[in-house]
């Protein structure tokens, strides 16, 4: 090569790395999250990130969309790793508190306190807020938070008879009865992702116990396996014993659940306040059960120290990893603003989390659970996120043991305090 | 037989002629030796030998996986594992799918490869329908089969349609079924990997004293078992060797249909290390899992080596 090529040759890759830097200036998001069905809903996702891309041109977004299992199994190993994406899914809690504790999380106080704290105080949902507060400082903002409650069809609870709601637990055993008599499956169970059973033995718990007893075991004041613990397995019990899930529940996922509860096989499920969407996704024809689908709270616990306007709730909100650039956060903010929050509203049916986009919401079981929510005596996150990873795990495994029948009421309770005297 | 040692001398190569000078490896010799080696030995170490001493590192601390490890536990997480009955159960589980496969994937495999090993019409055809679940993914298998187990899934609807009054098994959801479900499908996956070992090896026995057998007078089931079997048996200690490595760390199949479910009922220890060590952020107590299933995945090896498979290392055919 002789010195006119070297110095082309040099001039070239001069002009290359020029570009390079030039290019440098446009930033990348990447954002996880876990919206896949129906098909709507993740097609919503994307036009609202288009739609800040094409206002933000130098910032491109990267949609990674996965199921809800696959999520939780990828972002663990990320985690582990090291190597957050710079947006994702989370539902808050001590799941979060963690990855914030181990600093693998941005923390976005000083964006959400400028202007006067504008950006926190358009939360109405302060408690879905604090989920991601960790010390003192916030990881996260939450866009969609409902409660946990009963989804059942209308039909078939009439053709069972039944002409008035359960009010208590007794009076929900009688409708389950009731139900199996018609000769109709009561309750759809995705008892293979184990988490959707946890929300029985939860919600029971949240009934027997109260706010004050989960509070003492959760600082370990007390014990997860105190006496309304063990009673809420005992509780349990009396449904499991009346065999009121379709065959073959402990084997099949929240989707055969869903699916279920969308093809009207069964006629009711224990789920969030996403099941609607999830129902139809899952559904043979597409369109679930359509206004047949009706919304009533959990029934009361006579003699438990919970009232019946404690709530089992939670949702979705997206944390930001530590390496994220400034767009990502920006991105957060548009995506929980009013107007983008009252779109997801229209498109997937969510119960916002800021004051000025719940006018939005007109489908009238989705206002009853925002009522529902808004009004909460006691609000409390499930416990498969709001406690640490292990003790999560335990309490889905104790509760799996109760559906199983391989573990005593006694059994399930000590078997989370055994993990959880370790870890709190 | 000879000893042992007696065996190992013989696979070293020729002796030098006694008495004269053995020439000196030179620097020259020492540097190319040096060069060849050198890559695959930084790679082995970082990715193979370091890995194992930094699990058997973690395994002494109290860590959730998120930055360094400070809480120092000593043999605590060990202890842990084995009084946990979950653990216990998972190497009952892994035990029964090792017994299961060296008795009943083997020998199918070894069935069907005289079978159709052999002058069959359409072997070929067989051989591939055979061969063929072992080129799925461990994923797309485990998914498959999971339609098939499914409550309203193949096996339900097709015994629901030829058995009157039959009632839907719960296949993967019956805690005392689950298990060999799963071994079941296990099977279907890896019986034809071994399946076309033994073809392999089959090819090899040759049909000369197999012939000279027959005219002899002995019966197809007398050359089977004296002569055909025999000279495959290093392929047979070598299958039963992968076979017990594999059943050992079986992981992706069980995962993915039951996720060791229902209550625990399928976990094997690879499964029970995912759950309990990454899935509860407890990496510590993980890596001691990962060291326990070293260390038997590693004794087997070497116990096995040293005793069964050594005779086809000297090239001895028993």
């Amino acid at each position: 090569m002789n010195a006119r090529k070297w110095l082309m040759l040099t001039l070239l890759i001069a002009l290359l790395s020029v570009s390079a830097a030039a290019a440098q200036e446009n930033v990348v998001v990447r954002w996880w999250h876990i919206v896949t069905t129906p098909a709507e809903f993740p097609v919503h996702m994307e036009q609202v990130a288009n739609d800040f891309m094409a206002a933000n041109p130098n910032v491109t977004i990267e949609i990674t969309s996965l199921e809800n299992e696959a999520f939780k199994e990828r972002l663990a190993t990320v985690m582990q790793a090291g190597d957050p994406p710079d947006l994702f899914q989370s539902w808050g809690g001590g799941v979060l508190w963690n990855y914030a504790s181990a600093g693998l999380l941005r923390d976005i106080t000083p964006e959400l306190t400028a202007d006067g704290g504008a950006w926190q105080n358009s939360f109405s949902a302060q408690a879905a807020l604090n989920l991601f507060k960790y010390e003192d400082g916030y990881y996260g903002a939450p866009w969609n938070f409902g409660a946990v409650g009963f989804w059942y069809n209308t039909e078939l609870f009439e053709q069972a008879g039944i002409t008035e709601l359960p009010a208590t637990w007794d009076e929900f055993l009688g409708v389950v009865q009731q139900l199996k008599d018609a000769g109709i499956t009561p309750i759809a169970l995705g008892q293979k992702d184990k988490w959707p059973g946890h929300f029985w033995w939860v919600y029971l718990a949240i009934r027997t116990g109260g706010q004050a007893t989960f509070e003492a075991a959760y600082t370990r004041q007390g014990s997860f396996a105190d006496a309304p613990f063990v009673q809420a397995g005992e509780l349990l019990n009396q449904l499991i014993a009346l065999e009121p899930f379709q065959d073959g529940f402990l084997g099949q996922t929240y989707g055969d659940e869903a699916a279920a509860v969308g093809n009207g096989t069964a006629a009711m499920e224990l789920m969030g306040q996403w099941a609607p969407g999830v129902q139809r996704g899952n559904s043979t024809s597409g369109e679930g059960i359509g206004d047949k689908l009706a919304w009533f709270p959990f029934p009361a616990v006579e003699g438990g120290l919970g009232t019946p306007s404690d709530v089992l709730g939670g949702g979705d909100g997206i944390a930001v990893g530590v390496n994220a650039p400034d767009a990502a956060i920006d991105f957060l903010k548009y995506f929980t603003s009013a107007e983008v929050q009252a779109t997801h509203v229209e498109v997937m049916g969510t119960l916002p989390t800021v004051a000025d986009a719940e006018a939005s919401v007109t489908d009238p079981l989705m206002q009853t659970i925002l009522g529902f929510r808004n009004n909460a005596s006691y609000y409390q996150s499930y416990y498969d996120q709001f406690l640490p990873p292990a003790v999560a795990q335990a309490v889905l495994d104790a509760v799996d043991g109760l559906f199983n029948g391989v573990l005593t009421p006694e059994e399930a309770a000590q078997s989370i305090e055994d993990v959880a005297s370790m870890e709190l | 037989m000879s000893s042992i040692a007696g065996q190992r001398f013989r696979v070293l190569p020729p002796q030098r002629p006694a008495g004269r000078n053995r020439p000196r490896t030179t620097r020259e010799q020492l540097l190319t030796i040096g060069l060849f080696v050198i890559p695959g030995a930084i790679i082995y170490t970082l990715f193979l030998i370091w890995p194992i001493f930094q699990a058997g590192y973690f395994s002494l601390y109290k860590w959730n996986g998120l930055g360094a490890p400070t809480d120092f536990r000593g043999l605590e997480n060990y202890l842990q594992a084995f009084n946990h009955d979950v653990f216990q159960q998972a190497i009952t589980h892994s035990l029964i799918i090792t017994v299961l496969s060296l008795v009943v994937q083997l020998p199918l495999a070894l069935i069907l490869s005289v079978t159709i090993g052999r002058k069959l019409p359409g072997r070929m055809i067989f051989r591939s329908i055979f061969f063929l679940p072992y080129v799925f993914s461990e994923v797309i298998t485990a998914i498959i089969w999971g339609f098939v187990y499914h409550q309203n899934g193949m096996f339900n609807t097709i015994f629901g349609t030829i058995i009157p009054g039959y009632e839907p098994i719960t296949w993967l959801a019956d805690r005392n079924l689950a298990l060999y479900a799963v071994f079941a499908v296990i099977t279907w996956k890896y019986f034809g990997l071994h399946m076309i070992l033994y073809m392999a090896s089959l090819q090899q026995v040759s049909s000369e004293i197999e012939e000279a057998a027959r005219i002899d007078g002995a019966s197809e089931w007398q050359v089977l078992r004296y002569i055909t079997f025999p000279m495959m048996a290093p392929t047979i200690r070598l299958t039963i060797y992968l076979s017990v490595l594999g059943s050992l760390n079986q992981f992706v199949l069980i995962w993915v249909l039951t996720a060791g479910g229902p209550a625990n009922a399928t976990h094997v220890l690879a499964t029970y290390m995912y759950r309990f060590g990454i899935k509860s952020f407890n990496l510590g107590y993980g890596s001691a899992i990962a060291v326990i299933i070293f260390a038997v995945c590693l004794i087997f090896s070497i116990g096995y080596q040293r005793t069964i498979m050594h005779r086809d290392y000297a090239g001895a055919v028993e």
